[in-house]
């Protein structure tokens, strides 16, 4: 070691002249706050939990229908109606009650983002891990940037793409962004891990061991996962997306609510006619920072500036620390020194946003894909609307892949082109469509799937009234087609009645030159409709030798096959 | 200085020895680690065999047949006439019954077994003095659906059975000694139970033509056991080697004629109003696919479960009895 330097240990960080924090006794809007924020966040994990089908044994309740409204938290997002309002010209169903919470936000700010919002409520959670004593580096971190305009970008690019008929903003909308990853990602995940140490248990050969892990299977399965493993397409990303969301908080708390949150930026304008906000009396602040310690929004709270209504989430933590009741949230709050109604948008950055929402459109569709050709593997939900209507729904939200019984619906990666990013395609080889399961209908909270009942599903005289796909057979991997070996899965297992998998015997010749009668498969394709058991269930384990495309799915009028035989009455 | 150059020389020494230990320590984890197996062989597993049948009472009919309106009523004068529950099931056992729950169908589609039978049979076993009744199935839909929507969970459950989902991890390897069976994950229920009834339905198949009995013993394998079609004849007799049931009743209440296994139109479906019970499994099949118009004769897998001593295909030679209700 240099003996010039000094040895002495690093310097306690101390900046602030109160560093402890002194809430003040009773029931504070800080407490409510943080009440509200627990009750929200275990709701919302609830029903995403709830978005499954367990089976119930003790009756036989039918029609199986999701048992809680799960989509509730979707239907309350302002920016899912705002996007689809754009994009459809309509406010579906339930998207409604985001009325709700904008004429709220209207009046008092967005109180949304630091009372209700789940991903809030996680990234105020993670960003509240310090290591330490405050210290200057934590104040600096909560002053007002720049960069947080980005969001306002960001918004005002995802609002130009719904208006042309893109609705991407499931992709950073804090909801959606939330429940995909959690549902298709980090609790299959876990569900992995716990089901892996118990494996380990049973290796044990400590039979007294076996039961208590037993219980424990049952009673996670029963509540925390669903029944069976599920596997999601690509979900490794979206769990280290939503990872990489939470760590980002160590650097700066809320960043993501901060920078990059459009629902945030959105609820932001809309705090413009807030009624309730921030007044200072500037003249008792001691520049203690306190306020700025403990501010979730950036939204400048201390003395000598203007408070900033677009970045502030009501999480009243400035008005609870303050030392000296220099700052009070009131109604009508003194506008012309203590309030800045409106966020600072830069004239360029609004008009890179606009610029990159007009051109994601024509870009996204000079790949052939939507328009063009269809895309095979973009198998959708029974129930689906027809694709570019669907790409103005869909707000990949995984609650129709969560609830999937058969977890046959997967987040798609390019499967469905740039557009239909972790919007939802059936992956047959994982799972397949119930023939009379309709649940994934039921909780699509835009329409992009409309709520379909089984008799709607099943048509009539076995032809499906809805078609997601078609089956074909790859008679080069086919065993009695290409092995002269019996087999007869697929038409064993496939729901329609009559049969949309046909057998023809033939006598074929083995490789010691013995002659051999198997039944080999033909596809009728006016009575297949996609469900993918055959393609499921195919023994061809790698690469199955019948496989689903989407083509002749009944919600396209143009990605069809054959000319209808005759009309079914 | 003294004190100095001692203090480095022993913190010489102690590094050195720390470098050194490591050195070793890294050395000695690579040579044990080397070539190491991973894991135990699997142990040697000894071929088992699942022979749960009861010595008949002396007199009573090998095979019954009932005929009636009511599939109650049917399925107790069945087992009635067999002798009664108490001459099969013991006072403490765990009795398993194993319908076909296969299908997210309703029981009019004739696809599961009938639930009314299941019950039945359920309350008769707690009447025989049992101390639990399971059912359980190993399905080919999404088993919750099936066990729903079948109707046969609701109807078990209410006659105080303990209605079991076939759970991933409860398979256990199990050495069949079968020709086509080798070794095969079996549903552990199955391996513990101490008396096992049978209650397949009666429907068409386009592999095996009829689906019965012995192809009911599907549902007790895991694993990839779509691979058996390629030689279902040979795996059904194996099935029936490694599992000889106390009994076997076989529902025809309603029969699925076409577009079987899992059917799913009403016009599939014949009502037959009849069950058939036998502690031969063999015979209760040769009968079953007189009901689709066959003859047991054309059917390798009954020929060669007969062969194997397994049963017998002339049913119609059983001390025989028909009761029409």
């Amino acid at each position: 070691m240099h003996p010039q330097t000094p040895t002495a240990p690093i310097e306690k960080k101390r900046a602030t002249t109160h560093t402890s924090r002194t809430t003040k006794p009773g029931l504070s809007l800080r407490r409510l706050r943080l009440f509200s924020q627990t009750v929200f966040l275990l709701l919302f994990l609830f029903l995403l939990v709830e978005t499954v089908y367990r089976g119930s044994f003790r009756a036989v309740p039918e029609p199986i229908r999701p048992t809680y409204p799960v989509k509730i938290f979707l239907e309350l997002d302002p920016l899912n109606a705002l996007a689809t309002v754009l994009s459809t010209h309509s406010l579906y169903r339930g998207l409604l009650w985001a009325v709700l919470i904008i004429m709220a936000t209207l009046l008092l700010g967005r109180f949304f983002c630091g009372w209700l919002c789940p991903l809030g409520t996680l990234n105020h959670l993670f960003g509240a891990i310090r290591r330490g004593e405050p210290s200057p580096k934590y104040i600096e971190r909560n002053r007002t940037r720049p960069w947080q305009s980005l969001k306002y970008y960001v918004l005002f690019g995802l609002l130009v793409a719904a208006a042309l008929g893109s609705v991407q903003i499931g992709l950073l909308d804090p909801i959606s962004l939330t429940l995909r990853s959690i549902a298709l990602a980090l609790l299959p995940a876990l569900r992995y891990l716990v089901f892996t140490l118990l494996d380990a248990v049973y290796a044990l050969r400590i039979p007294f061991l076996w039961l208590p892990a037993d219980y424990l299977a049952q009673g996670l399965r029963a509540t925390l996962f669903t029944p069976n493993p599920t596997y999601y397409h690509v979900g490794w990303l979206l769990g280290g997306i939503f990872l990489t969301i939470l760590l980002l908080n160590r650097l700066i708390p809320r960043l993501f609510c901060r920078a990059i949150c459009p629902l945030g930026a959105l609820l932001g304008l809309l705090a413009r006619f807030s009624l309730f906000g921030l007044e200072k009396y500037h003249e008792k602040c001691d520049d203690c920072n306190l306020c700025l310690l403990h501010c979730q929004g950036a939204a400048s709270p201390q003395g000598g500036v203007k408070w900033r209504a677009a970045e502030c989430t009501l999480c009243f933590n400035c008005q609870d620390v303050c030392p000296r009741d220099a700052l009070r949230f009131r109604f009508f709050p003194e506008l012309r020194t203590s309030v800045a109604l409106q966020p600072d948008l830069g004239r360029r950055g609004l008009l890179t946003g606009v610029f990159a929402g007009l051109a994601f459109l024509p870009l996204a569709r000079v790949s052939p894909g939507v328009e063009k050709t269809p895309h095979p593997q973009r198998i959708r939900p029974p129930g689906s609307v027809e694709e570019a209507e669907f790409l103005a729904r869909c707000l990949k939200c995984g609650t129709c892949m969560k609830i999937c019984p058969t977890n046959a619906l997967h987040p798609a990666w390019f499967e469905a082109g740039l557009e239909g990013l972790w919007s939802p395609v059936l992956i047959a080889r994982v799972g397949y469509c119930v023939d009379s399961c309709v649940l994934c209908t039921h909780v699509c909270p835009s329409g992009a799937i409309q709520p379909l009942t089984e008799e709607e599903k099943l048509g009539k005289a076995g032809k499906h009234a809805v078609k997601i796909g078609l089956a074909f057979i790859d008679r080069g991997r086919c065993l009695p087609w290409a092995m002269a070996t019996e087999c007869i899965v697929c038409e064993e297992h496939c729901p329609t009645s009559p049969k949309a998998i046909r057998l023809e015997d033939v006598v074929v010749t083995r490789p010691d030159g013995s002659k051999i009668k198997v039944r080999q498969p033909y596809v009728d394709a006016e009575r297949c409709w996609g469900c993918g058991i055959c393609e499921y269930k195919c023994p061809v384990r790698d690469r199955a030798a019948i496989y689903i495309t989407s083509v002749g799915e009944t919600r396209s009028p143009t990605n069809r096959l054959l000319l209808p035989e005759r009309k079914v009455n | 200085m003294a004190d100095e150059s001692s203090s480095s020389r022993r913190e010489f020494l102690l590094r050195t020895a720390k470098a050194g230990l490591a050195v070793a320590a890294s050395g000695a984890l690579g040579l044990f680690l080397h070539n190491r197996k991973p894991r135990q062989p699997r142990a040697a597993l000894t071929p088992t065999r699942r022979d749960l049948s009861v010595p008949t009472p002396a007199g009573t009919p090998e095979f019954v047949l009932v005929r009636g309106p009511s599939p109650r009523a049917i399925t107790q004068a069945a087992i009635r006439e067999l002798g009664g529950m108490q001459a099969f099931i013991s006072r403490q056992d765990i009795v398993l019954i194993k319908p076909n729950i296969a299908w997210d169908r309703v029981p009019q589609q004739a696809a599961n077994t009938n639930p009314e039978v299941i019950q039945t049979l359920v309350e008769m076993c707690y009447e025989a003095g049992a101390k639990e009744v399971r059912v359980t199935d190993v399905s080919c839909d999404e088993a919750r659906r099936c066990f729903q929507r079948s109707g046969i969970a609701a109807a078990a459950q209410a006659a105080g059975a303990r209605v079991i989902l076939p759970e991933e991890h409860r398979f256990r390897e199990v050495a069949l000694g079968g020709e086509v069976l080798d070794h095969w994950p079996v549903f552990v229920p199955f391996l513990e139970a101490d008396k096992i009834i049978n209650v397949p339905i009666a429907k068409q198949h386009s592999l095996t033509r009829v689906t019965l009995a012995l192809k009911n013993w599907y549902g007790i394998l895991g694993g990839q056991r779509h691979r058996l079609h390629q030689r279902i004849h040979e795996s059904l007799a194996d099935l029936a080697t490694f599992m000889k049931p106390t009994l076997t009743l076989l529902d025809a209440v309603r029969i699925l004629i076409r577009n079987g296994p899992q059917g799913g139109s009403l016009d599939d479906v014949r009502q037959l109003n009849l069950v058939a019970a036998s502690v031969d499994q063999v015979a209760v099949d040769a009968f079953g696919v007189t009901l689709f118009g066959y003859q047991p004769a054309d059917f390798r897998y009954l020929v060669l479960a007969e062969s194997r001593g397994l049963g017998t295909t002339r049913f119609e030679d059983l001390k025989l009895k028909q009761v029409n209700l």
